[in-house]
């Protein structure tokens, strides 16, 4: 197909983006892991996934686990175990039986138009492949976004490593500088944005620290990325926090869409001194 | 609270030092706490940019069975982070298992290989103790290797952590 480069959908990924696309818009996906940083032989995480308002709480949707990807330290794929979704909330574990770095991530891509069709508005979600077989030929005002969502998560055991973490080329995604299970108070931490595998320069990235609930304003602050996609974040304290970045313009790979939208979202550590 | 051994019962242990050593006394505190634990501990020697140079010891539970006692190593916090994650536990000469309340001393002569590894400067001596389901404390003691004159030098603990002292023979 030459319509489009570097882009893939799933009918998985299309099942979360239509949950992404409706009334969990405007609020926070996140990947919750029980620990980041792991000792002994035989480690285990449990991981919630939810979308919520307040972080980390489960109150108003599960974050569904279609296109949940595991990436062990070798690169990988690892099997997440006891997947469940609840009321509020996915759950999954994770075995981590090669010391190392894993990636959890959940991804998804693909299309959504709107037009109409005899003075009708429609709406269509579904793959390159699909839109010239299912929007109709008389179709008119047609707008086409094409969408890529990431939401991760990480968790090490023993020393850190990267052999999960490269960049897969598609959509807005994270490389770390500072490795996402090193991050400390009172330090900085580095990490690069790229969309569709090249650095993504002048993108705001807003960071919000969890525990919300026990605070009376949210607290969160935003940085953005320089020229190399770079973007710096000093951690005021320990926790867990919620990272965010978007990116909207009119540069789609698929040649049929007018507009674009990628999002990353990630769940960081911090420990204490 | 705690209450801190009698002297009589830790004297025992500061015996003459022989030259060229040092000796590193940790107390661990007597706790009065619905559900005690003894504490994992590390001892480890960093550089004033807290490099860790080199690990003398990690007291751990080393005789659960799987070595399970080593998932709780990363409780650790700063240990773990400078040096007991690219380790392999348990380690000869430098593991063993979790201490009773009470004074600790270990003597590392100047030929053990932690310290005839050390290129002449400053250093600091640093003790962690992660209790399970208790708390964790961290403390530092600055000193220079090789010493110059026979020293002691001590900080105190406030709640995982008795008296940490190091003598220091030339």
């Amino acid at each position: 197909m030459t319509l489009f480069r570097s882009f893939t959908a799933t009918a998985a990924g299309l099942a979360l983006m239509a949950t992404l696309t409706t009334a969990a818009e405007a609020h926070r996906m996140w990947l919750y892991p029980s620990a980041t940083v792991l000792s002994g032989e035989d480690p285990w995480v449990t991981i919630d996934a939810a979308i919520s308002n307040d972080l980390f709480y489960f109150e108003h949707h599960p974050l569904r686990l279609e296109g949940l990807v595991v990436t062990g330290p070798g690169g990988a794929p690892v099997d997440a175990q006891n997947a469940a979704t609840g009321r509020y909330r996915s759950t999954f574990d994770i075995q981590l039986t090669e010391p190392g770095t894993y990636r959890v991530a959940i991804a998804s891509s693909g299309l959504f138009a709107s037009y109409t069709i005899n003075g009708e508005r429609q709406r269509w979600r579904g793959t390159p492949e699909r839109f010239a077989a299912e929007i109709p030929a008389g179709a008119d005002n047609l707008q086409v976004t094409e969408l890529a969502r990431r939401v991760e998560a990480f968790t090490t055991r023993g020393a850190p490593d990267t052999g999960a973490l490269s960049a897969q080329g598609s959509g807005l995604e994270l490389v770390p500088v500072t490795h996402p299970n090193d991050l400390f108070a009172g330090e900085s931490a580095q990490f690069q944005l790229v969309l569709e595998g090249q650095p993504a320069a002048g993108i705001e990235v807003e960071i919000v620290p969890g525990g919300s609930r026990y605070r009376d304003q949210v607290g969160d602050w935003t940085v953005s990325t320089d020229a190399q996609g770079i973007f710096t974040v000093i951690w005021p304290e320990a926790g867990m926090y919620w990272l965010e970045a978007s990116v909207n313009d009119d540069n789609p790979s698929f040649e049929g869409a007018t507009n674009r939208r990628a999002t990353y979202v990630a769940t960081l550590e911090v420990l204490p001194q | 609270m705690r209450l801190l051994l009698p002297a009589a019962l830790t004297g025992a242990l500061t015996g003459p030092a022989l030259a060229g050593e040092l000796r590193v006394e940790v107390e661990i505190p007597r706790l009065n706490v619905a559900e005690y634990h003894r504490p994992y501990v590390a001892v480890w020697i960093e550089q004033p940019d807290q490099t860790a140079v080199a690990t003398l010891s990690v007291w751990y539970d080393v005789a659960l069975r799987n070595g399970e006692g080593t998932t709780w190593l990363k409780d650790m916090r700063q240990w773990w982070r400078r040096a007991g994650r690219a380790m392999e536990m348990p380690a000869d000469g430098i593991s063993g298992a979790t201490r009773p309340p009470g004074r600790h001393a270990t003597a590392y002569e100047a030929s053990h290989p932690a310290l005839s590894a050390l290129v002449p400067g400053e250093y600091r001596l640093v003790v962690e103790a992660a209790r399970e389901v208790g708390g964790r404390e961290l403390v530092r003691i600055p000193f220079q290797w090789p010493p110059e004159a026979g020293q002691t030098l001590e900080t105190t603990g406030s709640h995982e952590l008795g008296a940490v002292v190091i003598h220091l023979n030339p």
